[in-house]
């Protein structure tokens, strides 16, 4: 009788926990990790460790300082760390992934109840904040000695310049990212950030939804403007942002015709901020557009409780 | 003495108009990227406020209350007026500085809500006290958000630099959101306070009732 309990529901538990998950999402990012660190050399992880340490130490401080219960064990400081690295430039100085760590942690996260309670992704948000701040900091071109040429924040600057085409990178360089090109660390490889997207498909960690709505919507809205598709595409921080960012659980929808509204949405912004903005790139204020947009969207896009009749549904399902 | 010294302190701490009533906002996230910016608008507003408290209370009797508004309305535009005319005179580099949102001190919310709240229904003299404090309130507070702004968003205060030439400013802090992120911090921050006191207050009270019982019972 010892190993008979009674206890109330749920009785079957998933063995995914916050912390595997985010596990997950931090082995999806090292394909991306290993291009970023093979052409900008070391400095890539030196800047992922200051942004994982100050990320990860912003939350223990501020959970000690409340005196809530400790949760840094559950990794998602550690991949709001390297997301945010990820959005830096390769000669951004080290203060800067730590004012942005601080930031994303203490005012975007923990400010508003901590995990599950952030209103917008962190590390974007952090991102915003650190264009708004220092914008030639975070905008500023590098000198890459493995390709012998300078990077820029992003190709889609030069487009937004006038600058002759047949400058431009190719769309095998764009892909792969080994050739020098453009971009902050993390969104260099399009191929990278793709093959970790498909991981966390496979592993059932995010939908394929919201990534595969929100870039085909902007390859499609791309074709209907005249543009390069392709350059579009594998371009600016479109491949990060759609798998890594838009797919945040807390900040997007989570029944299925939300996320497909919401990735549509942030197709749609970026495209506009790309061709008719000031900015030469818009993933990062898209997608956090509609991370305030996403409760909203919620609410309107509620499932049908199963079994009821729709005139039952309407009175609130009594 | 006291009662108008309770007036005076009521609007700098306990109903502190920015972060206790949350009223004028406007004025307050706009003007409030340099110390000097809050300083002169605070100045501005406690200068038109004197003049509506004392004025309304003084014509409290006379004015109907149907159209209290109106003519609340018309006595602070005239002081507005004044103040705009004299700043334009004397301070014209802070008046070009604070530009529209001087005008814009006829409808700011600190200066009619003190007309319908307290000079309607007080003496000359405690609205004078009230008006006192409730500027004495606003411009600290505006002087306070101004100068934490300034520091971190230019490296300066009152214009002089402060960390020298190797700082790089925190841009943010002087753009509108540094407004928002300053307010919501600073609210926050006085709430948490006020709340640690207040508890320790009850806990006193808790103490003394204790006691109390102890020695009844002894």
């Amino acid at each position: 009788m010892k190993n008979l309990f009674v206890s109330s529901s749920p009785h079957i538990r998933s063995i995914e926990t916050t912390s595997s998950i985010m596990q997950n999402v931090v082995i999806a990012l090292l394909p991306a990790l290993a291009v970023a660190a093979y052409v900008f050399g070391l400095r890539v992880l030196m800047l992922v460790a200051v942004c994982i340490a100050s990320s990860v130490a912003t939350e223990w401080i501020i959970q000690k300082l409340l005196k809530q219960p400790i949760t840094i064990d559950d990794w998602s400081a550690v991949v709001t760390g390297i997301l945010l690295a990820f959005n830096l430039p390769i000669n951004a100085p080290w203060w800067l992934g730590v004012l942005g760590s601080v930031f994303a942690i203490a005012l975007v996260k923990q400010c508003f109840g901590g995990l599950g309670h952030n209103f917008m992704n962190p590390a974007l948000a952090a991102r915003a904040f650190l264009v708004a701040s220092w914008p030639v900091r975070m905008t500023g071109s590098a000198y890459i000695p493995l390709t012998d040429t300078f990077t820029s924040a992003t190709p889609l600057g030069m487009v937004e310049a006038g600058m002759d085409p047949s400058l431009l990178p190719s769309h095998l360089d764009l892909f792969l990212g080994l050739n020098g090109v453009y971009g902050s660390i993390g969104e260099i490889s399009a191929l990278a950030l793709i093959l970790g997207g498909v991981y966390l498909i496979v592993r059932g960690v995010i939908s394929y939804r919201i990534p595969v709505t929100y870039i085909g919507t902007v390859a499609v809205l791309s074709l209907i403007f005249k543009q390069d598709v392709l350059f579009q595409l594998l371009s600016g921080g479109l491949m990060l942002g759609a798998f890594f960012m838009a797919t945040d659980y807390v900040s997007s929808p989570s029944s299925p015709k939300g996320q497909i509204i919401f990735a549509v949405g942030c197709g749609l912004l970026t495209v506009i901020i790309r061709l008719f903005g000031g900015y030469p790139e818009g993933v990062s204020y898209s997608i956090l557009l509609m991370n305030v947009a996403a409760p909203l969207i919620e609410k309107y896009t509620r499932p049908k409780i199963y079994g009821l009749r729709p005139k039952e549904v309407k009175e609130g399902g009594q | 003495m006291k009662k108008y010294f309770g007036y005076l302190t009521n609007g700098i701490i306990k109903e502190n108009p920015i972060f206790r009533l949350l009223l004028g906002m406007c004025p307050t996230l706009a003007v409030s990227t340099l110390a000097i910016n809050g300083l002169g608008m605070g100045l501005a507003t406690t200068a038109v406020l004197i003049g509506s408290n004392v004025c309304i209370s003084a014509l409290r009797k006379i004015i109907p209350d149907d159209i209290r508004i109106p003519a609340f309305v018309v006595v602070i535009a005239s002081f507005v007026t004044i103040v705009g005319m004299l700043m334009k005179a004397y301070v014209p580099a802070l008046d070009a500085a604070l530009g529209i949102f001087i005008p814009l001190i006829v409808v700011n919310c600190i200066i009619l809500g003190r007309a319908e709240a307290f000079a309607f229904g007080h003496t000359v003299f405690e609205s004078l006290a009230d008006a006192i404090g409730m500027g004495l309130g606003f411009t600290m507070s505006l002087t306070v958000l101004g100068a934490v702004r300034e520091i971190i968003g230019a490296g300066t205060i009152f214009g002089f630099s402060l960390f020298g030439a190797a700082y790089e400013p925190m841009i943010l802090m002087i753009l509108p959101p540094g407004a928002f992120l300053t307010l919501g911090l600073g609210i926050g921050l006085i709430n948490k306070i006020s709340n640690l006191s207040r508890k320790k207050k009850a806990e006193k009270e808790k103490d003394i009732e204790l006691s109390q019982i102890v020695e009844e019972a002894a």
